[in-house]
């Protein structure tokens, strides 16, 4: 079966694609927990409103879910601005981020989780997009639109954020907040200032990574579990922060997880990213763009 | 707390235990019950871990669910060759398998910093989970039930029980009390000293001479242990175990927020936070309904490590040292 190399490119071309679309989950985490070292495990729920947002308006209004996604990220960058002041209020101030941190972003991804449940029960949604369901087909590889859509537009997101942090006095600004806090302050700005907007920017993305999500497959609220996995495996082999690192963590992943599926079981999928999480905790905990510590 | 009060209170709690036992056949109670002194079982055991040591675990469904696992495993296993072994024995086996998985995942994340460890936890749930759904000799994801044993007897029929869930509530009263003792146990020995001073200072713990990791590494095995405990019963409890239940995201979410509620750096804060919020979710689900009961438990967490972080125990104490202070 390995031998046979149509199926092999396909399964190549579907973890690229995959990994795209791993990008985007990521993307928020990676400036979340790499950069300002916010442990955000409820960074998965939040991509699952996303989703639910996307179905709301596309079920009943018929909008573009990539539409609603980009225009729903004021929102979610306010209720991320929201999020940080009482974290930091609560725990970083004081110094008890780390178990009671933690705490409460559980907390706050079971609350998300189960008043989705209580709207919208455990059924499975989706939304209605004229490409999903389109197949291109480039000599023997299968392109599905629906794939396709998600990838190209995490790339786009993921490049403008990079020269965003690269270029920005604000971007630089973040990128020197999780370097050195104090270097920062006495350049004259305000570290939690910049951090909250950071975390707003980390779950701005979350808006258009739940819509990419509803356009992949449909969507419960428990399935945002499989993806807090796979979002601390690739920020942490990606070398925590890194978004460059983000990027090729996510394809490693996704052509790993496709390989899977093709030539062993679909159901093994979820343990992937675990795999990959503990190995490179336990051989190369800074990642493979990490600094050495 | 002086040892004769201790152990008193030990006493009294058993025997009003089996007091209530003998005097009333209602099996709601006895369900009830059950299902609250599980959760204070699992509520000891995250915190001998997450609230000694600081290390988070929220993986604790994972745990409990492995112990109730390796009973349905041992239940399918063992009288296919010819034994029929008491409740005990599956106890043991779940304290074991799970004791020895938790020494494990600890083995490869507790070296870094406690982040790692929690996420491992989160993400080893979903795998134990995948793995359960693929084993079809557990009945992967349709499930698996269980017949309810006949009540056993004990001391030539001197001691019998009338219902099988009246039983198992004596025997988790039995592994409630005896899960107390350890932690207290461990809480006033020179290993829990250690564990508090890698909870305040890890850094400064090791240069004082304290063997950080070995110490995480028995306190994550104790953990787990336990937690294997709660779960060993469980599959005669539900009498039908599948992935979607023994893996329910409710059964982690509870034994963070009892020692969260209770106030983690005590070993009775755990106790504390699961009598009141199993009893308060008991009373909820009946009287109200058990979705709102859930979507409350999240949000008490959430007020509670905002508001009061040190738990109610030590809400309470830093109460009396003010009072004290004034007058």
């Amino acid at each position: 079966m390995i031998t046979d190399p149509g199926l092999f490119l396909n399964t190549v071309v579907a973890g690229l694609l995959l990994g795209g679309f791993y990008t985007a989950v990521a993307l928020g985490l990676s400036i979340a927990f790499g950069q300002l070292d916010i442990v955000n495990i409820a960074h998965p729920a939040f991509i699952i409103i996303g989703s639910y947002f996307a179905y709301l308006f596309g079920s009943q209004y018929g909008f573009d879910p990539v539409l609603t996604g980009i225009a729903m990220t004021p929102v979610f960058f306010v209720l991320g601005i929201v999020v940080y002041r009482v974290y930091y209020a609560s725990f970083e101030r004081t110094g008890q981020e780390s178990l009671s941190g933690l705490a409460f972003f559980f907390g706050l991804m079971f609350i998300i989780e189960v008043t989705l449940i209580l709207i919208y029960g455990v059924d499975y949604r989706l939304v209605p997009a004229p490409y999903i369901g389109v197949n291109w087909k480039i000599g023997v590889v299968d392109v599905p639109l629906r794939m396709a859509i998600p990838f190209a537009v995490s790339m786009l997101m993921t490049i403008g954020l990079f020269f965003y942090l690269s270029k920005t006095f604000i971007g630089r600004a973040i990128l020197a907040v999780s370097q050195d806090r104090q270097a920062l302050q006495l350049m004259g700005a305000d570290p939690v200032k910049i951090k909250q907007v950071a975390f707003g920017l980390a779950l701005a993305t979350a808006s258009i990574a739940g819509a990419l999500l509803i356009i992949i497959g449909p969507v419960e609220p428990s399935i945002n579990r499989e993806y807090i996995g796979r979002a601390f495996a690739i920020v942490v082999l990606g070398g925590m922060g890194s978004i460059t690192g983000t990027v090729l963590a996510a394809f490693i992943l996704g052509i790993a997880e496709s390989f899977i599926l093709t030539y062993a079981s679909p159901s093994w999928a979820p343990a992937v990213a675990f795999g990959i999480l503990l190995f490179t905790l336990a051989v190369r905990p800074s990642g493979i763009l990490g600094r050495q510590s | 707390m002086r040892l004769g009060g201790f152990w008193g209170l030990m006493a009294a709690a058993l025997v009003a235990g089996l007091a209530f036992a003998t005097l009333t056949n209602n099996e709601y109670y006895f369900t009830a019950a059950y299902a609250i002194l599980q959760a204070l079982v699992m509520a000891i055991a995250w915190n001998i871990l997450g609230g000694f040591t600081g290390y988070v675990n929220f993986g604790s469904a994972g745990f409990f669910a492995l112990g109730a696992y390796a009973t349905v495993a041992l239940h399918k296993f063992l009288p296919s060759i010819g034994f029929a072994p008491p409740l005990v024995v599956y106890v043991l086996a779940g304290a074991v398998v799970c004791g020895l998985i938790g020494l494990a995942t600890g083995y490869l994340t507790l070296r870094l910093r406690g982040v790692y460890f929690a996420i491992a936890t989160l993400a080893l749930a979903i795998v134990f989970q995948t793995f359960m759904n693929n084993w079809g000799y557990v009945g992967a994801a349709k499930g698996t039930s269980i017949l309810t044993p006949d009540p056993p007897q004990f001391l030539w029929g001197y001691v019998s029980f009338s219902s099988y869930v009246k039983y198992l509530f004596v025997v988790m009263l039995l592994l409630a009390l005896t899960a107390i003792v350890i932690s207290r146990y461990i809480a006033n020995s020179k290993f829990g000293r250690g564990l508090a001073a890698i909870r305040d200072d890890e850094v400064a713990a090791e240069c004082m001479g304290v063997p950080t990791l070995r110490l995480k590494l028995i306190s994550a095995a104790v953990m787990g242990a336990l937690m294997g405990v709660a779960g060993a019963p469980y599959p005669f409890f539900a009498t039908f175990v599948d992935p979607q239940s023994a893996f329910s995201l409710v059964i982690a979410v509870n034994s963070i927020a009892m020692p969260m509620i209770g106030g983690t750096a005590y070993w009775y804060g755990p106790v504390v936070g699961a009598l009141l919020l199993g009893t308060a979710q008991e009373a909820i689900s009946v009287t109200i309904s058990s979705e709102l009961n859930v979507f409350l438990v999240g949000v008490v967490l959430v007020a509670c490590v905002i508001l009061a972080p040190r738990g109610l125990v030590g809400f309470v104490n830093d109460m009396r040292a003010k009072a004290k202070g004034r007058g």
